[in-house]
């Protein structure tokens, strides 16, 4: 089960003077949904930077599948497995959203997949195909994020890095996107999400971290972390 | 009809220009904008991913001077001389690029700095006098009798013909550049670096390749219009003016479309020249007023050229109406 596990062993990162982790750890087992929570700041897309290679930790160890993430360039990652939806999409505005899922398809692996793979992705967003000739920027918040997480999926990923899918959506449509990562994760996907909406994303994971400030001030299962008294009155509002 | 099949029965019609048996101006000026619309072709495959170089007349210089130079003091016949000064021009291109695109140097910096590297070309060509003949410019040299073949020096006719499969070698080149999921690649990357990035294209890389081919072309144009002329300048073939007139061209014709330089080259070269002849000596410096009011003109109305018109056009009677949005 080495295959796809995602492990972060102590790792320390920032930008320049500033340094935004103080020796992390966690672990993403195979086929596990793993949320990563904590208020703005705490460090959670850094995080993930790490992971995807954008920016190399100063010490400590990102490894998926026995490999060693710090040393590979960021283009390579798809080709290993994993695929990032970064915050705000990122989708390519003036493309249409089928060419933004044919250049998911990039890598040389994938590109052979590239129809088998979109009709995938169609028949899980039926929207995607009704709006495949529409220019990706001209959509809807929450049809950007299907769109980005659809051009993810091209690559055939084994983890999927998911940072804040709910950023800047409408209540009805953050519950939209989490129904589709809930859908993704019974096709056996791994996947890691990092969300300040803490309520929904305990709702879909199995495990979570909770992000303070660079360090990890509390981990374990969603339930039981949902039960926390402490999480309850930081994060859901509760008593 | 299919694209393939309107540019073969174009290429013929354009082959069979010569036995019309046009003046020798007309043919002058017709060979002057193939070469012009190579360049811009060139440029305009770099140009519609966003990588505005505004140095590309040093890619022309470079290669033109490689070949003449070649030609003058080591007997080199241009046919091997070309293919060396493009390398050269290449090579040249390579080593501005990669830094550039290494250190993320884009959008108008990259323009900057292309703009400073073609100044420094067009400096070197006039410091190297003892060779280079400095502003004066340079003559190739007459070749031995009978052997004018070898020297690459032909009439109008030869020089068509010449030009013709240069230029259409660049539309070939836009055309398989665009085939290729290349141009998937260098449309993300124009849009988003990073997001490019996380999908697995390598954006350095996919960059570094459009700027060979890109540069390539120019080399060509240059050293064949260098060829064509039998005389070189700094003026003409290299620093901002020709680098100017390139970018102005493609931008009018309309980058975007394979065919939209070339609609370039023939209206920035027609107007020039209709213009010169239209003031003639009566009104010096109307000429050029004119034609720069011309060119802000179509920058500010029509940023996708001529070629822009057709193209909604054609896209309107392609795509079905969009789905109805909420």
């Amino acid at each position: 089960m080495e295959q796809a596990s995602l492990s972060i062993d102590a790792v320390h990162a920032g930008y320049g003077d500033f340094q935004a982790l103080f020796g992390v750890s966690l672990r993403v087992d195979p086929g596990e949904a793993v949320g990563v929570v904590g208020p703005n700041g705490a460090g959670k897309t850094t995080l993930l930077r790490v992971i995807s290679g954008l920016i190399r930790p100063r010490s400590g160890n990102v490894r998926f599948a026995g490999q060693d993430l710090a040393k590979v360039p960021a283009h390579t990652l798809p080709a290993l497995g994993i695929a990032h939806v970064p915050e705000n999409r990122r989708l390519f505005p003036h493309l249409t959203v089928e060419e933004n899922l044919r250049v998911g398809a990039f890598t040389a692996a994938a590109r052979p997949h590239f129809e088998a793979r979109r009709d995938h992705v169609y028949t899980l967003f039926p929207r995607m195909k009704e709006r495949r000739h529409q220019l990706a920027g001209t959509m809807s918040g929450g049809e950007q994020q299907m769109c980005a997480i659809g051009r993810a999926l091209m690559s055939g990923p084994k983890i999927l890095l998911l940072d804040e899918p709910s950023a800047g959506l409408a209540p009805l449509v953050v519950q939209q996107v989490f129904d589709l990562v809930r859908r993704i994760r019974q096709e056996g996907l791994t996947v890691l999400i990092v969300e300040q909406n803490v309520a929904q994303v305990l709702r879909v994971v199995d495990r979570a971290y909770v992000l303070e400030t660079g360090r990890v001030a509390a981990e374990g299962a969603s339930a039981a972390l949902a039960a926390d008294p402490v999480i309850r009155r930081s994060y859901l509002g509760g008593h | 009809m299919t694209a393939p099949l309107t540019a073969g029965l174009l290429l013929v019609a354009l082959a069979a220009v010569p036995l019309l048996g046009p003046p020798d101006y007309l043919m002058h000026v017709l060979i002057t904008v193939l070469l012009t619309a190579l360049a811009g072709t060139g440029w305009a495959m770099m140009g519609r991913y966003g990588l505005v170089s505004f140095g590309h007349g040093a890619f022309l210089g470079i290669a033109a001077y490689t070949m003449a130079l070649l030609w003058n003091e080591a007997g080199l016949t241009p046919w091997l001389g070309i293919p060396i000064g493009m390398g050269v021009a290449v090579l040249a291109g390579m080593l501005l690029a990669y830094p550039a695109f290494k250190l993320r140097v884009v959008g108008h910096y990259f323009a900057l700095v292309t703009l400073a590297a073609g100044e420094i070309v067009r400096i070197l060509i006039v410091a190297m006098r003892e060779h280079t003949g400095g502003s004066l410019g340079l003559t190739p040299a007459k070749p031995p009798p009978g052997a004018g073949w070898l020297a690459m020096q032909f009439d109008k006719t030869g020089f068509w013909y010449i030009a013709l499969i240069a230029w259409a070698l660049g539309l070939v080149c836009w055309f398989l550049l665009d085939r290729s999921m290349s141009s998937r690649a260098l449309a993300a990357i124009s849009e988003d670096e990073d997001a490019a990035a996380s999908i697995g294209i390598r954006v350095t890389s996919e960059k570094m390749k459009v700027t060979v081919i890109s540069v390539a072309l120019a080399a060509l144009a240059g050293a064949l219009t260098a060829q064509y002329r039998q005389y070189l300048n700094p003026e003409s073939l290299a620093g901002l003016g020709i680098s100017l007139q390139i970018v102005f061209g493609a931008i009018a014709g309309g980058m975007y479309a394979p065919i939209g330089p070339t609609i370039g080259a023939a209206i920035t070269i027609g107007l020039e020249e209709g213009l010169r002849i239209f003031f003639g000596t009566e009104l010096t410096g109307a000429a050029p007023l004119v034609y720069g009011l011309l060119l802000v003109m179509f920058m500010l109305f029509m940023p996708r050229g001529i070629a822009g018109l057709f193209e909604r056009r054609a896209q309107r009677r392609a795509t079905p109406a969009p789905a109805a949005t909420e």
